[in-house]
């Protein structure tokens, strides 16, 4: 009987760790070659990783959520052909005790924390609920205990009817400051159970428990893992390092609607369509070409500016995992189809979790969108280490002074952002007020092209 | 004029004040008693207690009674059986020496001190106490009354002579020829059976149209047919008028409205008690009433801040385990604990013969809360353990929802099913459901198997009927 050591491999240029993101196997389950047996997750993308023979886990060296270094050792399998005597290799996976977590000696493993409600779901889960007893906060892809939240539903109470609970409950309650009126009874005839005690205490009042107004006194703790902590050490970072200054301006897109509308006539109907930011993207080329220090990163550290000939636009979009940049490559050398064209692949792309790390990373200057949620301003974060980021606000129509009379016009807010260490507020005004004229006038996106 | 300062002090050293000081002694209150008797109150001195342990030895009497007759099926014949019942009372006093002596050690033991002599509210927080050595005022944080309650008396039948309550029958130490009791309720039937075993010729004059009128007929049925057994006239939709005190007659009108004229050596009332709200200066504090008892709230307060009360004085029902769990309550609530009274279920008990156990609700008051229930009873003479001490008269029944089987009362009448209250209050205050009953193991031969063989019943899978 053998070990074998399945350690972090290099999982991408210039990775030096990773952050385990999900567990597929826990401690005592059977996998073959090639069985997948944990995902971590780099900077721009998360990778699969296959056990290299068959075996018995023996020992898990990580916790979801932590980041562990490139060479280190993250799992042991069991190979050979006497299996643990605990752990029987045909059917493991239903068998295996529930230890699911990890300890300094992966032999030497706890007992199982609490035995829960032994279903087929809860021991799916298992593998991704932290170990050792100790209360852990919930990890947003782990629903918290399984299905038992289900459970806590019970048989609604008819209003009025007293709550029907042991005495020792009624006890519990009372030192707790709970009104048991508001607690759900999963038991008999809907009798409160200390279990249905505990779930209130720790997650509070399920809607539909009782009519009327009941305090909460919950916390819910959510471990941030993946990419929401990414999106946070990024934003962080952002913050800490760049003194931003935001300027704010006032687009009349009439014409440029009006140019949109016909443009988006004249191509047969299943084509990719229109929509403001490709004309965005050209203008800002257009104001790149006179200003280049905006389309640059900045290594503070080094002190050096980079910057970038090729125009890679970031662009910030929602997906349900978070906040993603999926990244529009050389936009100096795409006319404004070809932008259209590949907003719509990348923004696909990200919705779907199929970009590839190409295409999230290497951007140069990035734009937010938040327009179709209206507001009138935002304050944007500038994506580090670039140095300029330029947000579009929601088009309306309003009332417009054209020096005689007031004139309804279609009008939209341009929020932008600035390394102030590298803009100066005057050139920063400079830059607006180019991608202003450009888009007031569209012609003239087109015309100057060289 | 001596002055004392406690944290807590308790008015009645009866079971909700002794409970309630012994509790707040424990929870390291600062607590003083007051008592103008012994403690115990009315349940250990003249109530539960004693009456309890002359209806045993009335119960034993008359068992030998019945042997020496010569039919006893059991085969045993003995002659002559006599009592003596300045013994019986000796031994009965003894007993109740025992248990006053051991709460005054708890109250001892849990560092509770007690002022003994008639106490008096100046206002709501200074009590002043006649004692024997002179005048001690008190003055405390929290008060809590537990006065207790008395025993009504009738118009034109003042205690006194051959009138006597409950409290004078238990001292008699000479059995009466002719005994009436006028009140049948659970006092007056307990009282009257007992005498009516020690010898007595017993009458009971009760106003309303059955005995034990706070119960249903099914269950007093076993208990009718007992006292008509012992040889007790029962008269119903009687009163009683007055006693003449020429030839010891008492004057009762009748069903039908015709006067008539019972020999009477003692006329035993009892027709209920009330809150003990006199002579304790009540008139000095402004207290909600509820009646003639004082109001409280779930948590036994009064309408004044820091003044509780607890027990009989409280009003119905007046039974001492309630007070028990009232003083216990309030003492933890004194202590700063959060409590309320939650309780589900009071058992009440009358020591008839046979035994009226009653917890929850009946079939009629279930019905009236608009519930569709279903209703299980089980006979004892269906039951070996009750053949075997010739105890098969009454029954046990379960009544519950009809939609999720909860268990809403449990009553039983029989011998001995006094006993079974333990688990009839634990079944309700726990949320059983019909099936919890019926599914957990009953030992053989028990009276008990009864109950779970009606829960069985009332679920359509009865085994043993």
């Amino acid at each position: 009987m053998s070990e074998h050591v399945i350690k972090l491999p290099d999982v991408g240029e210039g990775v030096a760790e990773a952050e385990l993101v999900e567990w597929h196997v826990k401690v005592g389950d059977v996998v073959r070659e090639d069985d997948v047996v944990a995902a971590v997750m780099t900077d721009k993308a998360t990778v699969e990783i296959p056990s290299p023979v068959d075996g018995e886990i023996a020992w898990l060296g990580a916790e979801v959520g932590d980041v562990v270094a490139v060479g280190s050792p993250i799992v042991r399998i069991r190979t050979g052909e006497a299996p643990s005597a605990d752990a029987p290799m045909d059917d493991g996976a239903e068998k295996a005790p529930a230890a699911d977590g990890m300890s300094a000696q992966g032999e030497d493993l706890p007992p199982p924390p609490e035995e829960e409600a032994p279903d087929s779901a809860d021991a799916k889960s298992a593998e991704k609920r932290p170990a050792e007893g100790k209360p852990q906060p919930h990890s947003p892809s782990t629903p918290p205990r399984g299905n038992r939240g289900t459970s806590a539903g019970g048989i609604p109470r008819p209003t009025g009817e007293k709550p029907l609970a042991s005495p020792a409950v009624r006890l519990r309650a009372r030192d707790a400051g709970i009104d048991l009126r508001q607690v759900p009874g999963s038991g008999p005839a809907g009798r409160i159970t200390h279990d249905d005690l505990d779930q209130f205490i720790s997650r509070g009042p399920q809607a539909g428990a009782a009519p009327g107004l009941a305090r909460r006194t919950d916390i819910e703790e959510v471990k941030l893992v993946g990419m929401r902590r990414r999106i946070a050490e990024k934003m962080a970072t952002a913050k800490r390092h760049i003194p931003h200054i935001t300027y704010v301006e006032e687009i009349d897109m009439s014409a440029l609607e009006d140019l949109r509308a016909a443009l988006n006539k004249s191509r047969p109907a299943d084509s990719v369509k229109l929509t403001l930011l490709p004309f965005l993207m050209r203008a800002m080329v257009r104001a790149i070409d006179d200003q280049p220090q905006f389309n640059a990163t900045f290594d503070d550290e080094a002190g050096i500016v980079s910057r970038h000939g090729g125009v890679h636009i970031g662009i910030a979009a929602q997906t349900p995992a978070g906040l993603v940049v999926p990244v529009a490559k050389h936009c100096e050398a795409r006319d404004l189809w070809d932008c259209a064209g590949e907003l719509n692949r990348l923004s696909e792309a990200a919705k779907a979790g199929t970009a590839s790390r190409e295409d999230l990373s290497g951007s140069t200057i990035t734009i937010t969108s938040l327009g179709a949620l209206g507001g009138i301003v935002t304050t944007p974060v500038i994506n580090h280490p670039e140095v300029a980021i330029i947000g579009v606000n929601k088009m309306q129509m309003r009332p417009h002074w054209d020096g005689t009379d007031f004139a309804p016009r279609r009008m939209m807010n341009l929020s932008c952002s600035f390394d102030h260490r590298i803009i100066d507020g005057y050139d920063a005004a400079v830059f607006v007020q180019r991608i202003k004229a450009l888009l007031e006038t569209p012609a003239m996106i087109f015309v100057e092209d060289r | 004029m001596k002055e004392i300062a406690c944290k807590l002090l308790v008015i009645g050293s009866g079971p909700g004040g002794y409970v309630c000081a012994i509790r707040a002694g424990q929870l390291g209150l600062d607590t003083v008693i007051v008592e103008a008797k012994k403690p115990g109150g009315t349940c250990l001195n003249v109530g539960c207690i004693p009456s309890k342990a002359m209806i045993h030895a009335a119960e034993e009497f008359a068992r030998v009674k019945a042997m020496a007759a010569g039919d006893s099926p059991l085969g045993i014949a003995l002659q002559g059986p006599a009592i003596d019942l300045a013994k019986t009372i000796a031994w009965k006093d003894r007993i109740v020496g025992r248990l006053t002596t051991g709460v005054s050690g708890l109250l001892k033991k849990a560092g509770v001190k007690t002022v003994q002599g008639w106490a008096r509210f100046r206002d709501g927080k200074t009590v002043e106490v006649k004692t024997e050595t002179g005048m001690q005022i008190i003055r405390a944080e929290t008060i809590v009354i537990a006065t207790g309650s008395e025993s009504v008396d009738l118009p034109g039948l003042a205690f006194g002579g051959a009138v006597i309550s409950s409290t004078e029958a238990l001292a008699l130490t000479t059995v009466p020829e002719r005994l009436v009791v006028v009140g049948a309720g659970y006092i007056g039937l307990e009282l009257g059976t007992a005498f009516a075993k020690l010898g007595a010729r017993v009458t009971v004059v009760e106003a309303t149209d059955r005995i034990l009128p706070l119960y249903d007929a099914e269950l007093t049925r076993p208990v009718a047919r007992r006292l008509e057994d012992l040889g007790v006239t029962v008269m119903l939709s009687a009163k009683a008028k007055g006693l003449s005190t020429r030839d010891n007659g008492l004057t009762v009108e009748t069903r039908d409205g015709q006067s008539e004229k019972i020999a009477a050596d003692k006329v035993l009332v009892t027709v209920g008690r009330r809150a003990l709200t006199d002579g304790w200066g009540l008139e000095e504090l402004d207290l909600d009433m509820d009646g003639r008892a004082l109001r409280i709230d779930e948590t036994c307060r009064t309408s004044m801040r820091g003044v509780y009360a607890i027990g009989d004085v409280t009003g119905e029902p007046m039974l001492a385990h309630r007070a028990m769990a009232q003083g216990e309550m309030v003492a933890e609530i004194v202590a700063g604990h959060r409590r309320a009274f939650d309780k589900r279920v009071i058992p009440a008990v009358c020591f008839t013969d046979p035994e009226i156990v009653t917890a929850g609700l009946s079939p009629d008051e279930a019905r009236q809360n608009g519930r569709e229930i279903k209703i299980g009873l089980f006979p004892f003479q269906a039951n070996g353990r009750a053949m075997t001490m010739e105890a098969e008269s009454g029954f046990v029944r379960v009544v519950a929802r009809a939609d999720n089987h909860l268990v809403l009362g449990i009553q039983a009448v029989g011998q001995g099913v006094s006993e079974l209250s333990a688990a009839f209050g634990l079944a309700i205050e726990m949320g059983a459901r019909l099936e919890d009953i019926a599914g957990t193991i009953h030992a053989h031969p028990t009276q008990g198997e009864g109950l779970q063989e009606a829960a069985l019943k009332a679920l359509g899978a009865a085994l043993h009927i």
